[in-house]
């Protein structure tokens, strides 16, 4: 199958180079792809926190036929082993220190073990073996100090949550504080791992998890908490382009400016914002904007992005609708600045300002919060304009047996025309 | 739709039948072409490694900006947690016809109820693209072992109009989720995989017009001026296909064309006879 399909593939590019002469095709084929430099940029190392549950729950023996916190440990003990060297890796607790029975003190009970940065491994693994369960669970205020810790740089950021359970230190819900660290606007994800699988965790969890683009994964075994927990950490090692914080307004008269880059912003529900580009003549501008459901959001959905101009006059349109379960919505438009025939330069280099409109149509229930915004990913791009069709077929260039027949007739038609022609001459030529 | 063989093959016969000429000519361009064959590329070290679909990367991305490239014919696996949106980018160039399959192994421990789960698949400008066939939602029941999914897109045309949805060359991105489950089945450990492969459809869709940069993100910003922040994994999606993109200049309609010329020349040569008779009669004394 694929040596059939490469052949196939061969085949056209040694036709190619072969009918045309195309060598320089080959050459190409040759030429390595752009390298894939991972060169570390100073001041992006990814960083990761793991915060891990200590309270009195861990103590339940229901993993493996050992304790919760026995198989966190070993889990970390073996996760922390194989961190990739550029990763900076700190460690968090909720729950370690304080036993007693008193809320206030319980609810703030957070201690960083160990501080992000370069991970010397045998220190790690005795301040983890020193864990004992003990008291509460404080996961929002856990998650508040797990974003401060990891602040500076601008790398991507991860928080793995490992618990046993829910939150116990209400009102402060966890999902919101996720919700409200993620639009900061640091890039931070917060995965998490529920180590007992009932309802009110797995939604508690699952909810953190979404509020920040993070994964819910329900814990059974130790091998699976080890390898999942080490997938995590391995994911935040690879180098992903960082979106820049833009506003969008309200009036595209007021908008920012983008240059080409890649955007992030919050648009709250069937709100919409404007953004502003400018286009050169012969360019072609790509846009492509995904707006997150980073909460329970109404079954059905749908993002608008329109290009118009200055004067209002829509230009191009990308448009999608859905419904279900999704992480985001997307869509995205091209427009291509036809190039402007004039003989004044300026007015030949003058750039349109061409009016970008993300609005999305989400809807929630009232007992949702509408604050802060659904996130909103915009990728602006400007390419030269493409070389436009002056016919529909390659090159003008035909095709088939209607075209071989057509072409035999149209020959034979004129080799006789000739041929009479000829003829005619000879025979003029002849009786003068 | 025809592959770049069959149509060579039905042309080389089309030609012999009319006019050996056509024939020869056709046959040396097919030599040529041949010759050139011995100093290609060989495909990429992955795809070369034969049998089955070759071994792919073992992880997928999480949203659009982390998706895992993966190369066309490579089987690319994740094990991942129920309810995670595994992506994947993979390129595809003007002529293809992308088929991207996938199969999901669902947990072994007992669930809880069906479980929905859906293939998308969105250009480099996160379109969302039809799928002419396959099924891309399917419920599996609550005691099956694995989910297959598969969607053949469009065939990749050179150049679209701007308003048009139509599939250009460049980036398309793989998203492989459960959109419909019982919440305990939630964060349950499966394993997936896909595969996207390609048919050539030759040069019936090709189109004039081009663009002039495939439909990769940052394709404007990181070609002329490398940025830092541009991630490894992102420049390995932009060198994408075996051999780099197409030019865009090559179609079999180069061959029917030319053949077709030929043959109406010959057309030509034989009408032109028809006109004169079978040759100068032979009794006539030289230069009469």
């Amino acid at each position: 199958m694929i040596t059939r399909t490469i052949s196939k593939r061969i085949t056209r590019r040694r036709l190619a180079a072969g009918v045309c002469g195309l060598l320089a095709a080959m050459t190409v084929g040759l030429s390595p792809t752009p390298a894939s430099a991972g060169e570390p940029v100073p001041g992006a190392a990814p960083k990761v926190e793991l915060t891990l549950d200590v309270s009195g729950s861990m103590r339940a023996r229901d993993i493996d036929g050992q304790s919760r916190m026995a198989a966190a440990k070993q889990a970390f003990n073996e996760v922390l082993d194989a961190v990739p060297k550029d990763v900076q890796l700190g460690i968090r607790t909720l729950g370690a220190t304080y036993p007693g029975d008193d809320r206030q003190v319980g609810c703030k009970d957070t201690k960083l073990l160990y501080p992000v940065g370069p991970l010397d491994r045998t220190e790690a693994k005795t301040a983890v073996a020193t864990l004992a369960p003990t008291g509460w669970t404080p996961i929002g205020p856990a998650l508040q100090a797990a974003a401060e810790d990891l602040k500076g740089g601008d790398g991507q950021r991860r928080i793995v949550l490992i618990t046993d359970g829910e939150d116990t230190c209400q009102p402060l819900d966890p999902c919101q504080v996720a919700r409200d660290i993620a639009a900061q606007g640091i890039h931070l994800t917060v995965d998490t791992l529920g180590l007992l699988p009932d309802a009110k965790t797995r939604s508690q969890l699952s909810c953190i998890a979404e509020a920040t683009g993070g994964t819910y994964t329900s814990v059974q075994h130790t091998n699976q908490l080890r390898d999942r927990v080490h997938q995590l950490v391995d994911r935040t090692a690879h180098r992903v382009a960082t979106p820049v914080k833009v506003q969008g307004a309200a009036e595209c008269a007021s908008a920012p400016e983008l240059k080409p880059g890649l955007y992030n912003d919050r648009e709250k529900f069937a709100e919409h914002r404007w953004y502003r580009v400018d286009v050169k003549p012969g360019q072609e501008l790509r846009a492509s904007v995904s707006i997150g459901a980073d909460r329970a959001v109404n079954n059905d959905y749908g993002v608008l992005l329109r290009a118009s101009t200055q004067h209002g006059r829509e230009i191009v349109r990308g448009s999608e609708a859905g419904d279900g379960r999704t992480d985001v919505v997307s869509t995205g438009l091209r427009y291509a600045k036809s190039e402007v025939a004039s003989s004044d330069d300026a007015a030949k280099d003058a750039p349109e300002t061409v009016c970008l409109q993300v609005s999305n149509s989400f809807a929630a229930g009232p007992s949702v919060k509408t604050e802060p915004g659904l996130p909103v990913e915009l990728a602006v791009d400007l390419v030269d304009g493409p070389h436009n069709a002056s016919d529909v077929a390659s090159f003008g260039l035909g095709r088939g047996w209607w075209l071989l027949g057509a072409l035999v007739v149209a020959g034979f038609l004129g080799g006789l025309v000739w041929g009479w022609i000829s003829r005619w001459r000879i025979t003029v030529w002849r009786t003068n | 739709m025809w592959s770049v063989r069959n149509v060579t093959a039905r042309a080389v016969r089309a030609a012999g039948l009319l006019a050996s000429a056509a024939a020869l000519a056709f046959a040396g361009g097919v030599a040529g072409a041949g010759a050139a064959v011995a100093d290609s590329p060989s495909p990429s070290a992955g795809a070369s490694e034969g049998g089955d679909a070759a071994k792919g990367p073992t992880e997928a991305g999480t949203s659009f900006r982390t998706a895992t490239p993966i190369a066309l014919d490579q089987r690319a696996t994740a094990s991942a947690s129920t309810g995670d949106y595994l992506y994947w980018v993979l390129p595809a160039d003007t002529g293809q016809r992308v088929t991207v399959k996938a199969k999901v192994t669902l947990p072994e421990t007992a669930r809880h109820g069906a479980a929905t789960w859906q293939l998308d698949v969105y250009d480099g400008l996160r379109r969302r693209q039809a799928c002419q066939y396959g099924v891309t939602t399917k419920a599996a029941a609550k005691d099956a072992g694995t989910v297959e999914l598969s969607c053949t897109l469009r065939t990749v045309r050179g150049w679209a109009e701007q308003w048009a949805n139509d599939p250009l060359p460049g980036n398309y991105y793989i998203r492989l989720t459960v959109v419909g489950l019982s919440q305990e089945d939630l964060g349950q450990p499966v394993q997936t995989e896909v595969v996207a492969s390609a048919t050539d459809t030759g040069g019936a869709q090709a189109v004039d017009g081009k663009l002039s940069a495939p439909l990769v993100p940052g394709a404007g910003t990181a070609s002329p001026t490398p940025q830092p922040s541009a991630s490894a994994q992102q420049q390995a999606a932009e060198g994408a296909p075996d051999g780099g993109w197409s030019s865009g200049r090559w179609s079999d309609r180069w061959v029917w064309t030319a053949v077709g010329g030929v043959l109406a020349a010959l057309a030509g040569v034989g009408g032109y006879r028809m006109t004169r008779g079978s040759g100068r009669p032979a009794h006539l004394p030289p230069g009469a």
